[in-house]
């Protein structure tokens, strides 16, 4: 059994201008002390996908149908001090922005030491302690003395360091990261997925990372899922999805994000038109409009994620690319 | 921190001074002798001779200023011509009743705003929102000398409650049951004055942090909405209410004079309208700079406190 | 799912969630309609079919609403409807008049102070700054107590002046938000003349804050007035105005409480059609709060 079993998740959220699919029909699963990989455009649903799973999405404003299973405890449609229980100590979500995550008038120390003294039980200063050591861990210098810093006094960096800090706290089974480097400048972006992949490792934690940037997932992932309008349209191993891709889309990405791999001075080709959008969307495939493969078809019917071979490699498309292109 | 607060008190400083010389110059501002607006129907020559020497009325201006200054600063404001009494201790007997007005009200109105803007804003436009908006709106636009004044016509005249109309006011010392009593229905003003305020602050801030990517964050670490609402949703939220409220003190001191005015509580209010009517100069001039230097120093008060509250805005 | 109910912050989504743009309503309107009726009221009230207000019929005191005395007479035999039709007069003329001064002044200056910036506003604006510390409220009452005799045109005055420091802060931050859009910045760099680029780019941008202020800051000055007159500070009687009127009815109160509630009415009607015009204009152009 997996440690994640998402089934056929799909969210609507409902907007003054109507309902939205946000996600829609969405599986995949995460096993111990796996790293799955999510990629896509801005816009392409990715975020709205994590939090779906969190199930952190306002409850008037989106509903959500399908499963969500962690370690066998279904989350989609629970109560709210259930899924309280689960969050922070097996599942828990690393914010993609450090400059709005943190609470701007509560020192550091506290906001992760809250989690360990609500959640866990621990008295005060033994939170304290924990809550150092977890600066530590997170390669924050002079942890004692950032302790009781408030977040305007430290850069970005040690703010996305603080914020990871905040979501290992209480050990959870699986860590949600959200575009994790996005606000952080280049140099430190890297620093910041390589404490992750080590924090990982030494922790044992499974984890989703969610990216715009294939070339981020790459070396860190063994599973990979693209998304494009709120669905999966390729999914398998990381290694099949780079080397094998089927999906136009997914070549697509792969062309517009520098690879070291590449010989120098390739070109890089942006994907041409904007994401769609998801209060009108079409008949067809959501990629079509923007699509140099489209066929009459395509606009008209949607193709399903389905597995031609024995692999477990799926994508969703009528006009696959030949393999090894 | 300290560089800030430094500042702020040289500022505190600047505005007590132009307050001081503005209470001083008043008196040339006007038409006429100011020796005679300043006796009114104390115009004897001898009070005249007094108040020259006082005062050092043929002096230059300037040196004028000091003098006074010099007196006022020894706590001397002088005697009035009018009741022949010490202006300082008129103004000390009368300035712990504003204090109390104020502190019972500011109890008051933050005991009933802060926890209905929570509730507004948890679910903003729904049922009780839109009451609580719709109705503090309409107070908004009620004066409070209108409010106390339907306040005494029902409560006072109409239910016949005891201790509450005019003149029934007895000092806290003497029987503070009934001081409670007489200053239900002035607190009552000023606190609904001061609710709408602070409701409608207070629950705009609240909705705009609510919707604060950390407060998601501090949802996904499990924490339950109580804590959620009031660790970090309220200090956060707070900053407004506080500068607001202590802007709010110096317009509550207006509607104070209002209620003593009318309930003939023997406030700085009630003392100033009687100063005025008695054309007594040198009271009205004490109490103005009383008052003036005392909404300064409580907005600089409430300033520092807000800065305790947010550590953002002494950075600035 | 949690209960809690809040926005989404999602970046991804918020193209989707701009609130549809709201109409001004009906209640507006009437709003509108009422204070057209207060103005027009108070400019021919003497042509109006009126009672004299300052009649004293000994006849009728204290009478309840009738046909003759539509909401009845005062403790003097004057008729209240009268009355307070002729002591809108002195609300609006100091509401209005007022503002003018304190527009006419404090807005130019807030314009220039945030369009120059340099050296004039940092001086303009310490000063203002200063004065707004000092509590406007006690200064008016101190200058009109002594300021004898007292006429609508000093109390005019001294509100209005009373009100700069507070109308250049607004129209400053106001200005401020404006002056560095990127077409305001495109006029300066096309070379277009300072008067042009007030009058054409800014003026136009910042009048709705303007006008929402001004009506918020008439209401706020026909309350001191009331408050003034209350204390009877304000135009000396038998002159009716609002304040006055619910000062003079405090004493017959228990015997004639019509004589309370009719101006009281009156007043807060007023004032509620004001708040509310300029509320609704506020977030109809959707600009930030301004608190007085």
């Amino acid at each position: 059994m997996s440690l994640l079993d998402v089934q056929n998740l799909s969210v609507t959220l409902h907007t003054p201008h109507g309902d939205l699919p946000a996600v829609a029909d969405v599986s995949l699963s995460v096993g111990a002390e796996e790293t799955l990989g999510i990629v896509g455009e801005s816009g392409s649903g990715k975020t709205m996908l994590a939090r779906s799973i969190m199930g952190l999405l306002p409850r008037a404003r989106a509903s959500a149908s399908g499963s969500v299973k962690l370690k066998g405890v279904e989350m989609v449609g629970a109560r709210a001090s259930d899924l309280r229980r689960l969050w922070a100590t097996e599942v828990a979500m690393i914010f993609q922005d450090p400059m709005t995550a943190l609470n701007p008038v509560m020192r550091v120390g506290r906001q992760i030491d809250e989690t360990l003294r609500v959640r866990l039980g621990l008295s005060r200063s033994a939170a304290r302690a924990r809550a150092i050591e977890l600066l530590e861990m997170v390669g924050i210098p002079s942890p004692e003395k950032r302790y009781a810093a408030y977040p305007g006094q430290l850069s970005g960096g040690m703010r996305q360091r603080v914020v990871i800090a905040m979501a290992l706290a209480a050990s959870p089974s699986l860590i949600l990261a959200d575009e994790p480097t996005t606000g952080l400048d280049v140099t430190i972006q890297a620093q910041i997925l390589n404490l992750l992949d080590e924090l990982q490792a030494r922790l044992h934690t499974s984890m989703i990372l969610i990216t715009h940037d294939l070339g981020v997932v790459a070396t860190r992932t063994s599973h990979l899922a693209v998304m494009y309008a709120g669905r999966i349209v390729e999914t398998g191993t990381t290694r099949d999805v780079f080397a094998r891709h089927r999906m136009p889309y997914t070549r697509a990405l792969l062309e517009s994000s520098p690879r070291v791999s590449n010989p120098a001075h390739t070109r890089l080709t942006a994907i041409p038109g904007r994401p769609p959008n998801l209060l009108r969307l079409g008949e067809g495939c959501a990629f079509a409009p923007r699509c140099g493969f489209a066929s009459e078809r395509c606009h008209r019917e949607r193709p399903e994620l389905s597995v031609p071979d024995e692999s477990s490699h799926a994508f969703a498309c009528f006009n696959p690319l030949e393999v090894g292109r | 921190m300290l560089r800030y607060v430094r500042r702020r008190l040289a500022m505190l400083l600047g505005i007590v001074f132009v307050i001081s010389v503005g209470s001083f110059y008043l008196i040339h501002l006007l038409p006429g002798d100011p020796a005679a607006v300043i006796l009114g129907t104390g115009d004897t020559p001898a009070n005249r001779a007094l108040l020259y020497r006082q005062l050092g009325l043929n002096r230059p201006l300037v040196d004028q200023y000091f003098i006074w200054l010099g007196h006022i600063l020894h706590g001397n404001f002088g005697i009035s011509f009018i009741s022949q009494t010490s202006v300082w201790s008129t103004i000390r007997a009368a300035l712990p009743i504003d204090l109390e007005l104020i502190v019972l009200s500011q109890i008051l109105a933050f005991a009933i705003a802060i926890p209905l803007a929570m509730r507004s804003a948890r679910k903003p436009d729904g049922i009780l929102d839109r009451i609580l908006g719709a109705g503090s709106f309409t107070l908004l636009s009620i004066p409070p000398f209108i409010v106390i004044v339907l306040l005494v016509l029902i409560v006072s005249i109409k239910l016949g409650v005891s201790n509450t109309g005019p003149s029934s006011y007895v000092s806290l010392g003497s029987d503070w049951v009934v001081n409670l009593e007489s200053l239900s229905l002035p607190a009552l003003t000023l606190a609904i004055g001061s609710f709408v305020i602070y409701y409608r602050v207070l629950r705009s801030d609240l909705i705009a942090t609510l919707q604060e990517e950390f407060i998601t964050v501090a949802r996904s670490k499990g924490l339950t909405r109580r804590r959620i609402m009031w660790i970090h949703a309220f200090r956060p939220s707070s900053v407004a209410l506080l500068g607001t409220a202590g802007v709010n003190i110096g317009g509550l001191l207006a509607s104070g004079f209002v209620v003593e005015y009318l309930l003939a509580i023997p406030g700085l209010g009630y003392t100033l309208i009687a100063a005025i009517n008695n054309s007594d100069y040198l009271l009205v001039q004490g109490i103005v700079l009383v008052v003036s230097v005392g909404v300064v120093v409580i907005n600089f008060l409430f300033d520092f406190v807000v800065n305790l509250v947010d550590p953002r805005i002494s950075r600035e | 799912m949690s209960e809690m109910t809040r926005p989404a912050t999602e970046t991804e989504t918020t193209e989707f969630t701009t609130p549809p743009s709201r109409s001004l309503g009906w209640l507006f309107w009437v709003c509108v309609g009422w204070l057209g009726l207060n103005v027009l009221g108070a400019i021919f009230a003497s042509v109006l079919p009126l009672p004299d207000p300052l009649y004293q019929n000994y006849m009728a005191i204290n009478a309840s609403p009738s046909l003759h005395h539509l909401l009845g007479t005062d403790d003097l035999g004057r008729d209240i409807f009268s009355r307070i039709v002729f002591g809108s007069r002195v609300s609006i003329a100091v509401g209005v008049g007022s503002m003018i001064i304190g527009f006419g002044i404090g807005a130019p200056l807030g314009m220039l102070a945030a369009y120059r910036r340099g050296r004039l506003d940092a001086i303009l604006t310490t000063a203002m700054y200063v004065f707004l510390a000092f509590p406007a409220i006690v200064a008016v009452i101190a200058v009109l107590s002594f300021w004898t005799p007292r006429a609508l045109a000093k109390i005019i005055l001294v509100i209005g002046l009373a009100s700069v420091p507070l109308v250049y802060r607004v129209i400053r931050t106001a200005t401020m938000a404006v002056a560095t859009k990127d077409y305001v910045v495109a006029a300066k760099v096309q070379g277009a003349t300072d008067r042009r680029i007030l009058v054409r780019e800014l003026l136009p941008n910042i009048a709705p804050v303007g006008i929402s202020f001004l009506l918020v800051g008439i209401a706020t000055v026909v309350t001191l007035e009331g408050a003034l007159a209350f204390l009877g500070l304000s135009v000396n009687p038998p002159t009716p105005s609002w304040g006055n009127m619910i000062n003079e009815s405090r004493t017959v109160m228990s015997q004639n409480p019509w004589l309370v509630l009719f101006p009281s009415l009156a007043m807060c009607l007023f004032l509620l059609c004001l708040n509310f015009i300029g509320d609704r204009l506020r977030s109809h152009f959707d600009v930030t709060e301004v608190k007085l």
